[in-house]
């Protein structure tokens, strides 16, 4: 009998994702077979996961491979952005503990959704190939359909998983349609061979900028660019605050980062074509996610269109591409991922159970009632708005420099002049917190969780520490890098 | 281009064909309209019950596990086909691919989907 030839494939090569994956099915056993008890555990569970991932994913570092029949590629970039889908998974595991218990939705369904969403991110970030980049797309975001609705008994929360899987199926559609149209004008999936073939043969390169165009719609709908950023004020307010918090940090990284593999790698010689729609994209999304933002009076809403804007300035690290845009844009990823799931999780302690003080009137005189609670909101908002010497600041400043050295002169400076905007939003949080009459009361003792404070420990290292010295994270982003 | 051109004609042959048969039915053909067959349900007879009923969710559960075991099945047929040309790795990789439906099949029958009371 003649044996049929295996691809060459290296299990080492996806042993995070092994881990994350047999992580969430454990934690489904063990949540049918250990009914109710210790179901905090299982959360502990999850972070373990996460933690022994983001060591496998260190230890791969260095030591780029393709594998899988160049479906699969493990290379420094996506090492940098699975440890920013990470970070913001272990975060938003540690701040659900006492939100899960609290609201009467913890469960193992909870964790091993968000470890299954992680894992989409992995394959998304490491496919070297249209068909690996859209099945992680596809787990990232059915998982996250599913969790926007988790708070069942919340007419908001289902609000915000029927809309965001409608509008969500919308673009996958489009982007599908795409990668078809791509495929049709190159005959290939491989990421690499459709640059090679496409830059041989101008035969079809309208199919391909149609592809293309195709495609960019379905990832701009997943970073949130304007105009595709409709379904982000409803279904980040609508969902449980801390998957809030995990939506607007790891799936915008992984999307990011597809979205670079797949332009910069397969489109790269269409460059010319798709630049300046990046360039108003960028412009737009900062524009209106920032303006729109200066009117609400919803603190999560406000928080969506706020990363409406920072989608924006990550744009503007896009648009100038090279080495200095892509580690910019990374080192930005990182630091947006601390300090906006900071910000979420202090949303989430004033917020309470049922999520009924969400409004930015309820942090009233929060600065004199809580005075260390209120010190790490200004530190956190400080850092989104860019004051320096936050890691805010450092962050807009390569992206907006990396902009300037590729001679985008007026993007850079509507950059600047939209951080200027933006900066009255987060202000008014802490005017609110500190200048407005005291009204509300102090929030209980139990509203300080371990857990929640180490999140909140690790956001202020993140958004504050890091704009003092980023000399090792920046490094790590320069050398991750696609580009050289 | 050119090779699709025929496809078009055909495109257009056929839409014309069908926009013909049903513009010439209601131009020349005889026409006895009434409430009841108008009605989109039930055809022509008086409805006996609202179109719009409740279904319960659970023909969806059965429906979607339906469909993870119905494909299951259709990788486990080709498999099964070429098992030993596959050899030890193929037979691993499929155990694998079981174990993960069988971990969702475990879940769902401990949380209840089965019972239909």
């Amino acid at each position: 009998m003649e044996m049929i030839p295996l691809p060459q494939i290296s299990v080492g090569a996806i042993a995070p994702e092994l881990t994350l994956v047999a992580a969430a099915m454990i934690i489904l056993m063990l949540e049918v077979f250990t009914i109710s008890k210790g179901r905090d555990n299982l959360a502990y569970v999850a972070l373990a996961a996460v933690g022994v991932a983001g060591y496998l994913v260190i230890e791969s570092l260095g030591s780029p491979m393709t594998t899988f029949s160049k479906m699969y590629v493990v290379d420094d970039f996506s090492g940098f952005i699975k440890l920013v889908c990470l970070l913001g998974a272990g975060m938003t595991i540690l701040m659900s503990v006492k939100y899960t218990r609290d609201e009467g939705i913890d469960g193992g369904e909870y964790y091993s959704l968000l470890l299954f969403a992680t894992t989409g991110m992995f394959f998304m970030v490491s496919g070297a190939d249209l068909i690996t980049i859209f099945l992680g797309l596809e787990t990232m975001s059915i998982s996250l359909y599913a969790l926007a609705g988790y708070a069942r008994g919340r007419l908001a929360s289902n609000e915000a998983s029927i809309k965001y899987f409608i509008l969500g199926a919308l673009s996958s559609a489009f982007m599908l349609y795409g990668m078809s149209m791509i495929y049709g004008a190159a005959g290939v999936t491989n990421l690499h061979e459709i640059a090679r073939i496409i830059g041989q043969n101008k035969e079809n390169i309208h199919l391909v900028m149609l592809g293309g165009g195709l495609v960019l719609i379905g990832f701009a709908f997943k970073i949130s660019a304007v105009p595709f950023h409709m379904w982000t004020p409803d279904v980040y307010q609508g969902a449980p605050t801390p998957i809030t918090a995990f939506m607007s940090a790891g799936p915008k990284a992984a999307a990011f980062a597809a979205f670079i593999r797949v332009f910069s790698d397969a489109l790269i010689s269409l460059q010319y074509q798709w630049w300046i729609i990046v360039w108003i994209l960028a412009v737009l999304t900062m524009t209106v996610g920032n303006l729109i933002a200066l009117s609400q009076e919803n603190i999560k809403r406000m928080f969506a269109y706020s990363s409406i804007a920072h989608a924006g300035y990550i744009l503007v690290g896009f648009t100038a591409g090279g080495k200095l845009g892509e580690s910019a844009m990374l080192f930005y990823l990182l630091i947006y991922t601390f300090m906006n799931i900071g910000a979420f999780a202090i949303v989430a302690i004033v917020g309470q159970q049922g999520e009924e003080r969400t409004s930015v009137s309820d942090f009233a005189g929060l600065g004199y009632r809580h005075p260390l609670l209120g010190l790490a909101m200004v530190a956190l908002l400080f850092s989104l708005a860019g004051i320096p010497p936050t890691a805010g600041f450092w962050g807009k400043y390569y992206l907006f420099t990396a902009a300037l050295d590729q001679g985008y002169v007026w993007l850079a400076i509507l950059a600047a002049l939209n951080s200027v905007i933006a900066v009255f939003y987060y202000l008014r949080v802490i005017v609110v917190m500190y200048m407005r009459e005291e009204k509300g009361e102090s929030l209980p003792q139990n509203a300080f969780p371990a857990s929640i404070v180490v999140v909140i420990l690790v956001a202020i290292y993140g958004s504050v520490l890091l704009g003092i010295t980023p000399g090792g994270y920046l490094a790590l982003a320069a050398s991750s890098s696609l580009a050289h | 281009m050119n090779q699709y051109i025929p496809v078009l004609l055909m495109f257009a042959a056929g839409a014309g064909v069908a926009v013909a048969m049903l513009g010439l039915s209601e131009l020349l053909g005889p026409k006895l309209r009434f409430r009841e067959k108008m009605e989109p349900f039930e055809c022509g007879e008086n409805q006996v019950v609202s179109p719009k009923r409740r279904f319960s969710v659970r023909f969806y559960l059965i429906a979607m596990m339906f469909i993870i075991f119905d494909i299951e099945a259709v990788f486990l047929f080709p498999w099964a086909v070429v098992f030993q040309s596959l050899g030890l790795f193929g037979f691993v990789e499929m155990m694998i691919f079981i174990l993960v439906l069988a971990v969702g099949l475990v879940y769902v029958w401990k949380k209840g989907a089965l019972e239909w009371e």
